[in-house]
């Protein structure tokens, strides 16, 4: 007789076990539930490995490993779970993400180098084509044509946003690639001082550190001026003997740097400039290799490719001719094959490390394809007019809400005499605990950087932040700071609770 | 059959002035003359030249565009060094959940507890297949992580006083090796393998001193053969006060089989977009987390996930971290691929992952041997060189006319000319997705090319005549650089 009930009072099998030993679980049906997981992926059959080995002259499968020392196998239970069914994988990781608190949960003003424009429907449905997103790098031309083009493509793009002729087909993110510029520019100049000029991104300053010593870089760096911006003549002191001047514009608290002026000071005293820019507003800022710049590079992460917590996204780097053979990583070009046909190759390959080994201009060998192939696709949808607007929208946006902020009483704008595009760092009481009230009301506004021994507050205004979404961030930041956000408690959401059922993995390590 | 694939036109050739995809929302917050606050010197002078169309018009580009692209979805993919295995679908459909997808990198640990765990597990699950500590996922692929490790063990040597000059590296390593060692400030001493095509013990001693910092090695090599002296060159290494880097590319061969760590490495850089079967993408991302020793987990790049005494996840910095690698946390977004394909698995999956392979390759070996040279007496794990040079005398045969002639099959060619060591090498990985038939149908079609007498090899020089564009010129290409779309003169 059929009974209903309401929900289910059991455990299904394998839910109980994820994270567990196979020795501590249920036995017998983890492991079947482990052997059909492990089949869905590996298609042989019993009779397809037997005949195999007949084939390969061994007696089992432990034979094809009798070429390991003894002393050095692996024991047979490393501490690992079991496999589990498609539908658990879901199951987990749907309880993961739902422990996470996507952006949308709440109004985004984050930035900081991560911005949350628009990502348009045909980008994942262009990128998750499996023609791009399941090939290798396109090693083999003639079948990798599809995938050729479109990194041709994208490096006219990139070539455009960011205004010189040579752009390569991907790098990491913006803070490698800078990394990547620096050594280019230490390479074409045969000098080892590199002068930091004014707010550069924290990030980017920790990552320039720490290749530093490999590279042999020697980093000086010159602090902003009180409207945010870096002095051109304190950045000449330094410069003379400089392989290049670096300059992020609009820098990291997102003030304009006179990058026309800085070209002059690094070019007088034989440097090159390098900047790092912001290549979604390339529709209303001149692309920096127009103003002077020798290389330029971006993230590209915002442009297209999402949040996901910061990667993957891409880095983009453009440089003059001249520097084209020390250009890091992939770089595609034009050609004809045997019939005259236009056709697209991977080039200059004696640059890269499969050819040149020790003597490459970088180690890079997977890069960002399918990322470009993503902003690639973003510019293209974008358009002329659309990336004016875009541009327009932030410009507008950004200026609105620097005004209803700075109109709060205790709240002013960091750097008033500086001009700001999408971004700008606001000084207020506790900068902290009012982004972590913020945060409570439903607005996510930051990061926090410390420059010049003090705490400011980020806000950034992309296209997609509307009137009244500013009016409810300064409403929300008005009431904050008149409850007087030392006194806010922190945030503490559901998620940080452990949900039950959950065992421990027994992995080894900590 | 070349006519019926016409050439795609560029972006720009599709362009007409006025169209447009791109709608923006609308904000009420009045957009005219807001690039008037910029100065006239930094203001937009001119449009940059994007492309102007229509959604649909884009859509069919690419489209079009992805029908002139091999992948693994299509076929076999037999790419040495490369595991170009199946990808899971349920992979992509997980990165793609919103909580993953939509967290910026910069909101506070609080938000960030379900990555946070991820990567934690994802973490304890490495470290139990290598036998490392710890692990970090800055890296954003391989050679990111040949990179830091070095620069982990060169911290690790500065904490004690101790600066080394030099990294040795096999003469069949991958090309990211010798270039990893410069980028982080060392020397490349290059050790040359031995008749069986494994380190010649005797070279490598002769190069040891303490001005050595570390060995580079994969294991199994890049000709596939288990170096089984492991545990003699790592005391050796050892010896003098240096640390053994094991390079992941090969770790598809050995997973739940053997650790790392129980060989005497010190320093492991996994690629999980090759082990942990998530897409290439054509030419990344990946992700190249790098494991380590008790002893050097100290000098990880930061922040990394840890576990607080509460079970709540939070950011940590280790006391003499290098620093930072990667802009944010590193390719997460591949990192959650990897995690799914680590939980659908588990221990013994994995473990039947590389017990495939291995099978899967030796299979071919074993079919393939009486065709071609084999430089190198086996056995050997998960891929295997072969050599042409017996084609070429005969039949002026040579490993690119085998590669050309397989696309005309539709199957991927292996990697050639790779390791350097071998003439006309030929190295072939199948991976353990892929089934009988397929791997039948590459022995036959191998066997076909291997027979061939130098009357018959025309068409082999001929291919590809089935591909939208024949052999291409790489000699123009790179003596007539056109490295981007440039407008037409008018007339």
């Amino acid at each position: 007789m059929v009974t209903y009930r309401w929900g289910w009072t059991q455990r299904r099998p394998g839910t109980k076990v994820r994270g567990r030993r196979l020795s501590q679980s249920d036995g017998t049906d983890a492991r079947t539930d482990r052997t059909i997981a492990a089949v869905n992926y590996t298609p042989h059959t019993e009779d397809d490995v037997r005949d195999m080995l007949a084939v390969v002259g061994r007696a089992d499968v432990d034979g094809l490993f009798d070429v390991v020392p003894p002393g050095l196998r692996a024991p047979a239970d490393l501490g690992l779970a079991d496999g589990v069914a498609e539908a658990d994988v879901l199951a987990e990781l749907r309880r993961l993400a739902a422990r996470n608190r996507p952006v949308d949960e709440r109004v985004c003003f984050l930035g900081g180098g991560a911005y949350d424009h628009y990502q348009p429907a045909i980008v994942p449905a262009v990128t998750g084509r499996a023609e791009f997103a399941t090939a290798y790098t396109p090693y083999q031309p003639e079948m990798s044509q599809g995938g050729l083009q479109a990194l041709f493509e994208f490096q006219t793009l990139v070539s455009e946003v960011l205004g010189l002729p040579i752009a390569n087909s991907s790098l990491y993110d913006g803070a490698t690639a800078l990394v990547e510029g620096m050594i280019m520019c230490m390479g074409s100049t045969r000098r080892q001082r590199v002068v930091l000029a004014g707010a550069l991104d924290p990030r980017y300053r920790e990552i320039l550190d720490t290749y530093a010593d490999g590279s042999g870089a020697q980093l000086a760096a010159v602090p902003p001026r009180s409207d945010g911006t870096v002095d051109p003549q304190a950045v000449a002191a330094l410069a003379e003997g400089a392989a290049a001047v670096i300059v992020q514009h609009p820098n990291c608290v997102g003030i304009l740097e006179d990058v026309p002026r800085l070209a002059e000071v690094a070019h007088v005293a034989g440097a090159r400039l390098l900047v790092s820019g912001d290549a979604a507003l390339a529709g209303v800022l001149e692309p920096p290799g127009r103003l002077g710049a020798d290389v330029v590079v971006a993230d590209g992460l915002s442009l297209g490719n999402g949040l996901h917590f910061g990667g993957p996204g891409v880095g983009l780097l453009a440089c003059g001719v001249a520097d084209v053979r020390r250009l890091p990583g992939r770089l595609v070009g034009e050609t004809v094959d045997i019939e005259g046909k236009r056709g697209y190759v991977l080039t200059l390959q004696a640059r890269e490390q499969h050819i040149r080994r020790d003597k490459a201009t970088s180690n890079i060998c997977t890069n960002q394809a399918l990322n470009a192939l993503a902003t690639a696709v973003y510019l293209s949808w974008l358009g002329p007019q659309g990336l004016r607007e875009l541009g327009e929208a932030c410009l507008a946006g950004a200026a609105y809400a620097a005004e209803q902020l700075s109109a709060i009483a205790g709240v002013e704008l960091a750097h008033p005499g500086g001009v700001f595009g999408k971004e700008f760092a606001l000084r207020l009481p506790d900068p902290v605990a009012t982004a972590v009230a913020l945060a409570e009301r439903g607005y996510l506004v930051g990061p926090v950087v410390r420059l010049a021994e003090e705490d400011l507050l980020l806000v950034a205004v992309t296209e997609q932040r509307t009137r009244e979404d500013v009016d409810g961030l300064a409403d929300g930041l008005a009431a904050v700071l008149a409850a007087d956000p030392a006194s806010a408690s922190v945030v503490e959401p559901a998620g940080v609770v452990e949900p039950a059922g959950v065992v421990e993995p027994a992995g080894v390590g900590r | 059959m070349t006519l019926a694939i016409p050439p795609e036109p560029l972006l720009w050739e599709r362009s007409r002035p006025g169209r447009r995809a791109s709608t923006l929302r609308a904000t009420a917050i009045p957009r005219a003359g807001a690039a008037d606050r910029i100065p006239a010197g930094l203001r937009s002078t001119a449009s940059p030249a994007l492309p102007e169309l229509a959604e649909r018009d884009l859509v069919s580009h690419y489209t079009r565009l992805s029908h002139r692209n091999f992948s693994i979805d299509e076929g076999f993919y037999p790419l040495g060094s490369c595991s170009m295995k199946y990808n899971p679908k349920i992979a992509e459909q997980v990165a793609s959940l919103a909580g993953f997808a939509r967290l910026h990198p910069a909101q506070p640990v609080e938000h960030a507890q379900g990555t946070l765990e991820l990567l934690w597990r994802l973490e304890q699950g490495l470290c139990a297949l290598t036998g490392m500590a710890a692990a970090t996922f800055q890296p954003p692929a391989g050679a990111a992580g040949e990179l830091t490790g070095l620069m982990v063990i060169r911290a690790w040597h500065d904490a004690q006083g101790d600066r080394r000059r030099r990294v040795i590296i096999p003469d069949a390593a991958h090309g990211t090796n010798p270039a990893s060692v410069r980028l982080a400030g060392y020397e490349v001493a290059e050790v040359a393998s031995d008749a069986n095509g494994l380190v010649d013990l005797s070279a490598l001693d002769k190069l040891l001193d303490t001005d050595v910092a570390a060995l580079m090695l994969t294991n199994p090599n890049t000709l596939g053969l288990f170096e089984r002296n492991i545990a003699e060159i790592a005391e050796m290494l050892h010896r003098v006060g240096a640390r053994l880097y094991y390079d992941g590319a090969n770790f598809n061969a050995i997973m739940g089989r053997a650790r790392p760590g129980d060989m005497g490495f010190d320093v492991v850089h996994m690629n999980l977009h090759k082990t942990f079967a998530t897409p290439h993408g054509g030419g990344g991302p990946g992700s190249g987390p790098v494991a380590v020793t008790a002893e050097l987990v100290r000098y990880l790049p930061g922040p990394r996930p840890v576990r607080r005494d509460d079970g709540a996840f939070d950011w940590g910095s280790e006391p003499q971290s290098i620093g930072r690698v990667h802009g944010w946390h590193g390719n997460v977004g591949i990192d959650v691929r990897a995690y799914s394909y680590l939980l659908a698995l588990g221990g013994d999956g994995l473990r039947r992952v590389s017990e495939m392979a291995v099978l899967n390759a030796n299979y071919l070996l074993a079919q393939l041997a009486g065709d071609y040279d084999v430089p190198y007496p086996g056995p050997v794990l998960h891929e295997f060189v072969l050599s042409a040079r017996r084609q070429k005398k005969v039949a002026g045969v040579r490993a690119l006319d085998i590669a050309k002639g397989l696309i005309d099959r539709r199957i991927h060619p292996m990697t050639v000319y790779f390791p350097l060591i071998v003439e006309e090498a030929m190295m072939i990985e199948p991976t353990e997705t892929e089934n009988r038939e397929t791997l039948d149908e590459f022995v036959a079609v191998m066997r076909e090319f291997a027979a061939l007498t130098e009357a018959e090899a025309g068409p082999l020089h001929e291919a590809p005549v089935t591909t939208p564009v024949r052999r291409l010129d790489e000699t123009r290409a790179a003596r007539h650089l056109v490295a981007r779309w440039v407008p037409s003169a008018p007339a």
